[in-house]
């Protein structure tokens, strides 16, 4: 069946690149644009990684990270943060609240594939 | 018994006599029925305590050596009393209206009270009268030595010094009886004048007793009398003009300057126009005192054995022809002489002193804490009683150090001259606003300086102070410092000399440092008060009642403390008081806290003068109130600019602050559109690069996967590209860098030229236009006012969620503005982010659709903020709807 993941990002094109690496690897990809009822999604989806956006309409990738992190089901749950604002800051408060692991726009695409693969071996 | 201890009764029962006299007169004016006390006869006979002993005995002594130049001492005061009258009642009217108790009480309350200088015209007055009263002692000593001469019963006539010392202590008990009995306010004592009234009549009734012996009873009648006078020495007008007038001068001078004469002169004085009796009987007094010198020296001279003293004819030669009772009565007229010279100059000094010298020194010792309590009045008495001692004792010591053996005039001269020394800033007190306490002050000390060393030091003979080496040579040999031919000018009268001297330097010194200085506040007050006092005391009396005062000084405390501050201020005294209202009594508690309240805003000097212009019951003139508006307007103007200062620096510092604020927000805008931008231009390259990797690196892309993944690329780099634009457009408008470029136009043709770029009517949007309204011709940038609706209309098309789109645009002018309005009908912007469209990036909505990095708006509005013109949401419209606001002269100038 192999492994689950899912891309919470609002910009389509951004979707679309990830989506088809991941692919590739062999994950099994399922994605949301938006930002306010994205904790639920995750729960429904249940995924083996989530990858998170932090500028979303709706709601921000922070608040996101920490609903998740609060409930004992996710609490655990391998989430990687991305955002194109990049400042040392940004990471600080990812890292704080929780994140697994931080990455900013742009990236490279090996390296997604590669922290992704650390993510979930 | 022998006459010299039936003398000795005789002064005792004086004494007694005089003593109930004045207690009548005091018990009388205490009830109210001393009118007759307040007679102007006696006012006149209270000035002849200028007949001292030495006018008694000495006028004849003075005549037997000199002749005629005894009258010159009775000359100087006729000529004031009759020829300058006037002079004295503005005086005795400074004296009432400021409430005035001294000569030195006058000169330093008319040089802006200044202590220092009561301080030294004290200590002039004090050295300057203690000869006078040696004087005194020497005369009542002489005459108990020439009573004891001619009685039988004494072989031996005792030690004089201790006769001396008997009498001062005597005389300063009789003193403190009679003028420390009660402390009076203004210093009047009605008591010591009725005594030394009765003692005026007492002396003119001896002398012309034994006038009147002499000419009819030992001379046979006038005219063999006056046969005899043609055929003395006496009788031959020996005038020296230069020794006469100086002498008149100074008698006239010392008339008006000496300590006891300014006190019942001017101190003692109930009603001015008693001058108008005393200006022709004083001298009439004075004419009747001086009528029978001249034979009784004459006699003296003929039936007393050569080498017996002149001074003491009056006495000696009733008694040669064995008339005690008439030498009795004479002595009583002798004694009667020095004991009122006495009491009223121990009196007037002793108020100085105290007044001048003890009190402030006590008051600063004790820190002025006991001015509440009741206790003071038994200090200022014992200092009262202490200075007459004082000054007795002083008077006793000159008797005893000068030898007690100088002939009385000679003494009396002393004095005079010394005193005179006041008559510069006295004469110029009451005359010459312009006269300063510098100036005073300098000219007393010259003056009092060369009198002392030329003429008191002297008298004390070669052996004391000055040794016959310096009276020669100078002292250390300098010629010109000889104390009797000061500055090389020898020659003359030792007396003369020095009244020529101290008088011309004192007047000089005076006027000259007056003119170098600046009076202060307060003496240009008090200088006006005196050189003006007939102005300004039109009404001495008709004042009564402390309501009325406290009403003025409200009046004036409102002026300088503001209506509402002095109001309270009052109010809370009055409360104090156990008042209702707002009048207090004006006590001397309220009044220092009035003035301390006033001083706060004008300055002590001013409060002080302003409080006691009220209290004193006297009006300032124009240029004294202009003067003291001088000193409060500089006061105000400096504290006025202190205000603005102040308001300044508070102006400045919101302004700082604010500044300091908007630069925080700057910053923190800065930080906030620096990480906007970061994300803007990320996203896009982010596609960018993974999909540029993909291309290059994944293998077995479709071919429709390759081209639409190069599509993104593409799509993307132009995002970028417009994104930088709009940037790089915003970031000029912003610095105000653009160059308008001004053209004439229509309206309706850049609306048209807007319509077409943005290619809306292809693409399902409906235009709704009224062209005929569009057509207006304005003059303003078309190429960026075009810009504005491009992107009025590009937004309408990306958000208006309407079926069936459309967008209106109307056109109206108000209030001198041409409104173009676009309006949607779609579902409009939400009320909560109206207010952020205009905001850099401020997207409201996904932005897929939108395709812009959000500065649209925030391009618009600097544009038209350029255009001199505006942009703004307008609400209530239904959808979304923008009104862009041109002013009517870009309009009108193309027409």
């Amino acid at each position: 069946m192999g492994k689950h993941v899912l891309v919470i990002e609002d910009e389509p094109n951004i979707i679309e690149a990830i989506s088809f690496i991941l692919s590739r690897d062999g994950w099994r990809v399922d994605t949301h644009s938006n930002g306010h009822d994205a904790v639920s999604v995750v729960n429904a989806k249940s995924p083996d990684l989530v990858i998170l956006d932090v500028m979303l309409p709706g709601r921000s990738g922070y608040d996101i990270l920490s609903d998740l992190r609060e409930a004992d089901r996710t609490r655990e749950l391998p989430v990687l943060m991305l955002t194109a604002r990049g400042q040392s800051k940004d990471r600080e408060m990812a890292q704080k609240i929780g994140a697994s692991r931080f990455m900013t726009k742009p990236f490279s695409n090996a390296e997604v594939l590669e922290v992704v693969r650390q993510l979930v071996p | 018994m022998g006459a010299l201890n039936l003398l000795v009764a005789v002064c005792l029962g004086y004494v007694a006599m005089l003593f109930l006299v004045a207690f009548m007169a005091e018990r009388a004016a205490a009830r109210g029925r001393g009118g007759w006390l307040r007679s102007p006869v006696v006012y006149t006979l209270s000035l002849s305590i200028y007949c001292t002993a030495w006018t008694f005995y000495g006028a004849v002594g003075y005549a037997a050596r000199s002749g005629l130049e005894y009258l010159t001492i009775y000359i100087g005061p006729t000529l004031v009393m009759l020829g300058w009258w006037w002079g004295l009642r503005k005086l005795v009217r400074i004296g009432r209206t400021q409430r005035i108790t001294s000569i030195a009480d006058l000169i330093s309350s008319r040089y802006g009270k200044s202590n220092s200088l009561a301080v030294f015209v004290t200590i002039v007055a004090v050295i300057g009268t203690t000869p006078y009263i040696a004087l005194q002692l020497q005369s009542v000593t002489s005459s108990f030595s020439s009573f004891a001469l001619y009685d039988p019963s004494v072989r031996q006539i005792g030690d004089s010094d201790a006769t001396a010392l008997w009498v001062a202590a005597g005389l300063a008990l009789f003193t403190v009886l009679f003028g420390t009995r009660n402390l009076d306010a203004n210093e009047r004592h009605h008591g010591v004048v009725m005594a030394i009234a009765v003692e005026a009549v007492v002396k003119l009734f001896a002398l012309v007793a034994v006038g009147v012996f002499v000419v009819w009873g030992v001379g046979g009648g006038v005219s063999e009398t006056l046969a005899r006078i043609d055929a003395s020495d006496i009788g031959q007008w020996q005038m020296h003009n230069g020794r006469w007038a100086a002498l008149i001068f100074l008698s006239a001078a010392a008339f008006l300057t000496l300590p006891r004469m300014f006190q019942v002169l001017v101190v003692e004085n109930d009603d001015e126009n008693h001058l108008r009796t005393a200006s022709w009987a004083f001298p009439t007094y004075l004419m009747l005192m001086s009528l029978f010198v001249v034979p009784i020296a004459v006699t003296g001279l003929e039936l007393m054995p050569k080498g017996s003293n002149p001074d003491q004819f009056v006495l000696t030669v009733p008694l040669s022809q064995g008339r005690d009772g008439l030498a009795m009565l004479s002595f009583l007229g002798g004694f009667s002489s020095a004991t009122s010279m006495v009491i009223v100059a121990a009196i007037a000094l002793s108020t100085m002193v105290s007044n001048h010298i003890v009190m402030p020194i006590w008051l600063t010792l004790t820190g002025g804490g006991a001015m509440i309590s009741g206790d003071v009045r038994h200090v200022v008495l014992l200092a009262r009683r202490m200075s007459i001692a004082g000054v007795l004792a002083l008077g006793y010591l000159y008797y005893r150090f000068s030898g007690g053996g100088a002939a009385l005039a000679s003494i009396g001269l002393i004095s005079f001259a010394g005193v005179a020394q006041f008559l510069p800033p006295l004469m110029g007190g009451i005359f010459w606003r312009g006269a300063t306490r510098l100036g005073a002050l300098a000219g007393l000390v010259v003056g009092f300086v060369i009198w002392v060393y030329s003429l008191l030091l002297p008298s004390f003979g070669p052996s004391l102070f000055m040794s016959a080496e310096i009276l020669a040579h100078g002292p250390l040999g300098i010629g010109w410092l000889r104390p009797q031919a000061l500055f090389g000018i020898g020659g003359m009268n030792p007396l003369v000399h020095t009244v020529m001297w101290s008088l011309l330097l004192n007047s000089v010194v005076f006027v000259v440092v007056s003119l170098a200085t600046f009076p202060k506040p307060m003496e240009r007050l008090q200088g006006a008060q005196f050189v003006n006092v007939f102005q300004h005391s039109g009404n001495p009396q008709g004042w009564s009642g402390g309501i009325a005062q406290s009403e003025d000084l409200m009046v004036m405390a409102q002026r300088i403390l503001g209506a509402v501050e002095a109001q309270s201020f009052f109010q809370r005294e009055a409360a104090t008081q156990g008042l209702a209202g707002y009048l207090p009594e004006p006590s001397p508690e309220f009044l220092q806290r009035l003035e301390r309240e006033l001083s706060g805003s004008v300055g002590a000097a001013t409060a002080h003068a302003m409080v006691g212009q009220i209290m004193g019951r006297a009006t300032v003139s124009v240029e004294d109130l202009l003067a003291v508006a001088d000193e409060t307007a500089q006061m105000m103007e400096y504290s006025s600019q202190l205000e603005a200062k102040s308001a300044e620096l508070t102006r400045t510092a919101r302004q700082l602050r604010a500044a300091n604020e908007k630069l925080t927000q700057l910053s923190v805008q800065k930080d906030a559109f620096l990480s906007q931008i970061s994300h803007e231009l990320r996203t896009p390259m982010t596609s960018i690069r993974s999909f540029s990797e993909i291309l290059r690196d994944a293998d077995g892309l479709s071919e429709a996967e390759l081209d639409k993944y190069a599509g993104i690329i593409h799509s993307e780099a132009i995002r970028l590209t417009r994104l930088l634009d709009d940037l790089l457009d915003l970031s000029v408008l912003e610095n105000g860098q653009v160059s308008l470029n001004m053209q004439h136009g229509n309206l309706s043709e850049v609306i048209e030229h807007a319509v077409n770029a943005t290619g809306v009517q292809t693409a399902g949007l409906r235009m709704v236009r009224v062209r005929a309204l569009e057509n207006i011709p304005i003059f303003t940038d078309l190429d960026r006012l075009a810009q504005v609706f491009i992107n009025l209309i590009a937004n309408a098309q990306k958000y208006c969620d309407a079926e069936h789109p459309n967008l209106a645009i109307r056109v109206t002018r108000r209030d001198g503005y041409l409104l173009v309005d676009f309006v949607d009908n779609g579902s409009g912007i939400p009320s909560d982010s109206q207010a952020l469209i205009f905001e850099k990036f401020s997207r409201i909505s996904d932005q897929k659709k939108a395709g812009g990095a959000g500065l649209g708006l925030a391009i618009c509005r600097e544009i038209m903020a350029r255009l001199d013109g505006a942009i703004s949401y307008l609400p209530g419209q239904g959808g979304a709807a923008f009104r862009v606001s041109l002013p009517m002269k870009a309009a009108k100038a193309a027409e």
